[in-house]
Order: structure tokens, then sequence, then C-alpha cells
């Protein structure tokens, strides 16, 4: 592993009684894939949302970069513009057009000039092959193309690290597959990404790393082919099963941490 | 018609049925409205009526200065006031949704206050007891800045609140966009989520409007000139000149004129909010 891009120290996050995240370190390297999977309620999108401080930890540090991201005097906004954040439900402008969301952030945030803004939001729709919606707006885009075109928001901002919070859990079937390689691709360009995902097959062919949580703690981290293909701990095999099978699940009394925690 | 031959080798029932107490009922209804139609006919004064409302020379009279003057004032007041109202309701719903608790207090009794008071109870108060408090010192633009302030003042405290639910109403996930590109949370509002919060609050602001429309005729309370008459002053001083209510009449269909088109846009906006929110 290269430096640390991402490095998560002992990550304690609490909503009221309870408790989330139970103690995280993590440490993610330049250029490193690394997929985040678990049971809903397991804390994967709370751990990733901390690493941007969209949830402020309850204690233990975040770095990203030089910056430690937990610190309270450190600029947050300038972080977060080295950090490029994907989300489930798009979370598109709708009341700007596919470009305009793409250079609105440019020119408030980075403050660069219209003419330099358009060129880079047109070069990043190519990116994600969605030149010709540059001038549509997002209500009339499909939910596989607004993803694409969030995604370029994101690399607009020329950002250093990714994080991808259930990218394609919102999508019809079929369009899951464009979301997918435009992350391929960016994983193959030696991108720094943090993917919480249910996307099997994506986390074995495309991630250098997968990170197992279940009940706020790393249950087991390695390699794609050991982790989902030989897992070491029952609590993998048995959610592993559960997700390739549903079919052949049994009902089961007291899912573990599957009561009332907030999922992305 | 297998239905109908159906029915006819049924024995018919006794009583009314379904079907004619319907048309029954239909009938009894129609027959009430032509009653109270011709009884109101047969009661009134036509002439009288005709005489005192609508007296086709007094109403010509009118124009142009009834247009070009008083409903141009109206409009005056109402755009000023409301310009007022919006300003100072966005400031005063964004000290709502403030994390400084004396900025929520502050703008909770100022909006509990003003919802609370008659819109004449404000003019009166611009209008008198703020020139003998501050003896000396003129609120700028005159009778329209006064006009502007009182409207302001009051329909800042129903904006205030239209935004206030407006903001709440755009997605947190919008917020989260903003913040994770960079965004500041001041920029983030401004830049982000207060467009999206007039676009959700277009239709009930579109009807404040309308509200201040006619609360403008309280000008009149402020002590106007000729020449900064509204609708109603312009009107009432017609119609006492002239001992006849035409020009009453002809003032009402004026604000007719905008209120009723303005009406029609409210209701098709909802109906588009309605749509694209399905």
């Amino acid at each position: 592993m290269t430096r640390p891009e991402i490095r998560i120290t002992d990550l304690h996050k609490s909503f009221g009684d309870n408790r989330v995240l139970r103690g995280i370190d993590l440490e993610i390297g330049q250029g490193e894939v690394v997929c985040v999977i678990g049971p809903s309620g397991s804390g994967k999108s709370t751990l990733l949302r901390c690493v941007n401080l969209l949830e402020e930890p309850t204690s233990g540090r975040v770095f990203v970069g030089e910056s430690e991201v937990t610190d309270p005097d450190v600029d947050i906004d300038a972080v977060r513009r080295r950090i490029g954040m994907v989300f489930q439900q798009f979370n598109l402008f709708p009341h700007l057009t596919v470009t305009e969301n793409l250079t609105l952030p440019q020119r408030r945030v980075l403050k660069r000039s219209a003419a330099q803004a358009a060129e880079v939001a047109a070069e990043n729709l190519a990116r994600v092959g969605l030149s010709e919606k540059a001038d549509a707006y997002p209500s009339s885009l499909s939910g596989g193309q607004q993803q694409r075109v969030a995604i370029a928001r994101a690399l607009a901002m020329g950002p250093e690290v990714m994080l991808f919070d259930e990218p394609t859990s919102a999508l019809d079937p079929e369009l899951v597959g464009d979301v997918l390689a435009v992350m391929r691709m960016l994983a193959r360009e030696g991108m720094t990404m943090m993917v919480v995902t249910h996307e099997m097959t994506f986390a074995r062919e495309v991630a250098d790393r997968v990170v197992f949580m279940d009940g706020g703690v790393v249950v087991e981290d390695g390699a794609p082919a050991q982790v989902i293909g030989a897992p070491r701990h029952e609590r993998t095999r048995h959610f592993l099963s559960r997700l390739l099978d549903p079919a052949m699940a049994e009902v089961e009394e007291g899912t573990p941490g599957e009561v009332g925690t907030p999922e992305g | 018609m297998t239905a109908t031959e159906v029915k006819q080798d049924r024995p018919r029932p006794k009583g009314l049925t379904r079907r004619r107490k319907r048309r029954l009922s239909r009938g009894l209804q129609y027959a009430v409205f032509v009653a109270a139609v011709i009884a109101l006919a047969a009661t009134a004064d036509w002439g009288r009526l005709q005489n005192q409302f609508a007296e086709a020379d007094i109403a010509r009279q009118m124009f142009p200065d009834v247009i070009t003057l008083a409903l141009r004032n109206t409009v005056l007041y109402t755009v000023a006031g409301f310009a007022v109202a919006v300003a100072l309701g966005l400031v005063l719903a964004l000290m709502r949704l403030s994390s400084v608790g004396p900025y929520r207090w502050v703008a909770g009794v100022y909006i509990e206050i003003f919802r609370g008071l008659p819109a004449l109870l404000i003019f009166i108060f611009i209008g008198v007891a703020v020139p003998l408090a501050f003896p000396g010192k003129e609120i700028v633009g005159g009778t329209y800045g006064k006009a502007a302030l009182a409207l302001g003042l009051v329909g800042a405290a129903y904006v205030a609140e239209t935004l206030r639910a407006g903001i709440q109403a755009v997605p947190q996930g919008q917020t989260e966009a903003a913040r994770s590109l960079g965004f500041s949370p001041a920029r983030a509002m401004v830049s982000i989520v207060i467009p999206q919060a007039f676009r959700i609050v277009l239709p009930p602001l579109t009807n404040e409007f309308v509200i201040l429309f006619k609360d403008s005729s309280l000008v009149l309370l402020l002590g106007v000139t000729l020449e900064e008459r509204d609708l109603s002053k312009f009107g009432r001083d017609l119609a006492s000149t002239t001992a006849n209510s035409t020009p009453i009449l002809v003032a009402g269909l004026c604000y007719l004129l905008v209120t009723v088109p303005l009406g029609f846009v409210v209701r098709r906006l909802e109906a588009k909010a309605r749509e694209a929110a399905q």
C-alpha cells in the first residue's frame, strides 16, 4: 500500500443511545478501491458520511490526505473540495440544467471563470457519456443518467478521493450497468475510491479490498477473493449467503443490527 | 341492451328507486334556484339600481384617470409593499431557522404580533403614531414609502411563514450535496436551497400578493393627495361628489381586472406543482 489517502482511527458514532459505529480503524491507500459491504444498519453508510463530516463522529479521528477532517479548527469546506461524494438518491439540483449542475459549484466554490467551468463541465459530461444531455433538466433523465451526472458533478471539482454511498441501490436493475461502468473507468484511472455497495460482482472485479461491516465494527478486511470468495467469519458467510441467494434464507429471530438504525 | 331486458323481467320495485330519488332531488334543487332568481328580480327596483350603479355618463367620466392614476397607484403601492414583505419575510424566515436562539425568538414574536393585528391598525400606526413619535423625521418616499412600509410589515409575517415552510420542504439531500461539493452553509442556502424554496411557495406567494393588492386600499388612512389616490379612495371620492355609486362599481371591477387573472395563475401554478410532485 502507498501512503494512506484516508486514515480512520478508533471512530465511534452514536445517534442518542444507538451506537452505530463502535471503533473503526481503516486505511485506504492512494489509488486504492475499497468496497464496504454489510447488512443494512451495520453502519457502513454512517462510516462513509463521517469521512467528509456529513456526520460528526462522536469520537475518533479521520484524516484525508494531509488534513484531519475531525479537527475542529480545520477549514471543512476546503477539505470537502478534495472529496467527491455520490449519493444513493443522486441529489442533483433540480432547478438547474445538467451543465449548470456542474458549473455552479465550480464557479461558486472554486471561483473558476464561466468559460473554464463550462469547459471542465463538458469534459466530464463526455467522460460519463452524457454530452447530449448537457441542456436537459435532471427530471427528464433516467435514474442511471442522473447518477452519472452526479458523478460528473463531483469529478468536475477535481477531487482526490471519491466516496460512493450505495450509488446503484435506487436504480432499476437494467440501469445499474451504466453507472458501474463509469465507476470501473474511474478505478482504472487510479482514483482513490471508497464504495458502500451491495453489488458483489463489482466488488469482486473492481475492488482492491473488501471490508465487511456488521454491528458497527469491521468484521473482515481483505482481498475480494478472500472476503467474498472464502470468508473467514461466520457473520460474513451468513451475510453473503443471504445476499447471493435471498430465496434460500430462513426466517430468523432478531436479525442483528436491523432495529431502528438509520441507513443512507 | 341486455341489462334493460333483464330489468323488464323483474317486478317493478315499490316506492322510490335510487334513480328516481336522484332525479327528484336534482329537480328540486333547480326549482329552488329558479324561484330565488325570480324573487330577486321581481323585488329589485331595476331602474333605480341602474341609476345608482351603472350610470354610463359617470362611468365614462372616470376614464382614463381610474386606470392611469388610481389603478396605477394601487399597483405601485402593492408592488412596493410586496417587495418589502418578501425581503423582510426572507430575513425573518432565516431567523426562524437560525441555530441562534434570540434570532428565533425575535422572528417568532414578530410573526405572532403582525399576524394577529388588523392591517388597518398598522396603517393608522404608520400614518399617525410614527410621525408623532418621531417629529421632524420623514419616512423615505412619502406616501409611497409609508404604504410600502405598512403593507410590507403586514405581509412579511405571512411571507416569512410561507418561506420557512418552503425552505423546510427542500430535501435535506440538497444541502448535503452542496456541502459535500464544498459550499459553505450560507452559500448552500443562497445558491441551492432558497431558489428551490421560492419555486415551491410560488402559489401561496402569489396569493399573498393578491391579499396585499386588496389591503392597499387602506392607504387612505395615510392621508393621500389627489395624485396619490388609489382605486378605493378614487372611487369613493367620485361617488360622494356625484352622489352615485357607479364609481364604486367601476373601482371594484378594476380590482377584479387584476385579482381574477392572478387567481387563475395561482390555480395553474398549484396544478403544475401537484403534477411535478407525482
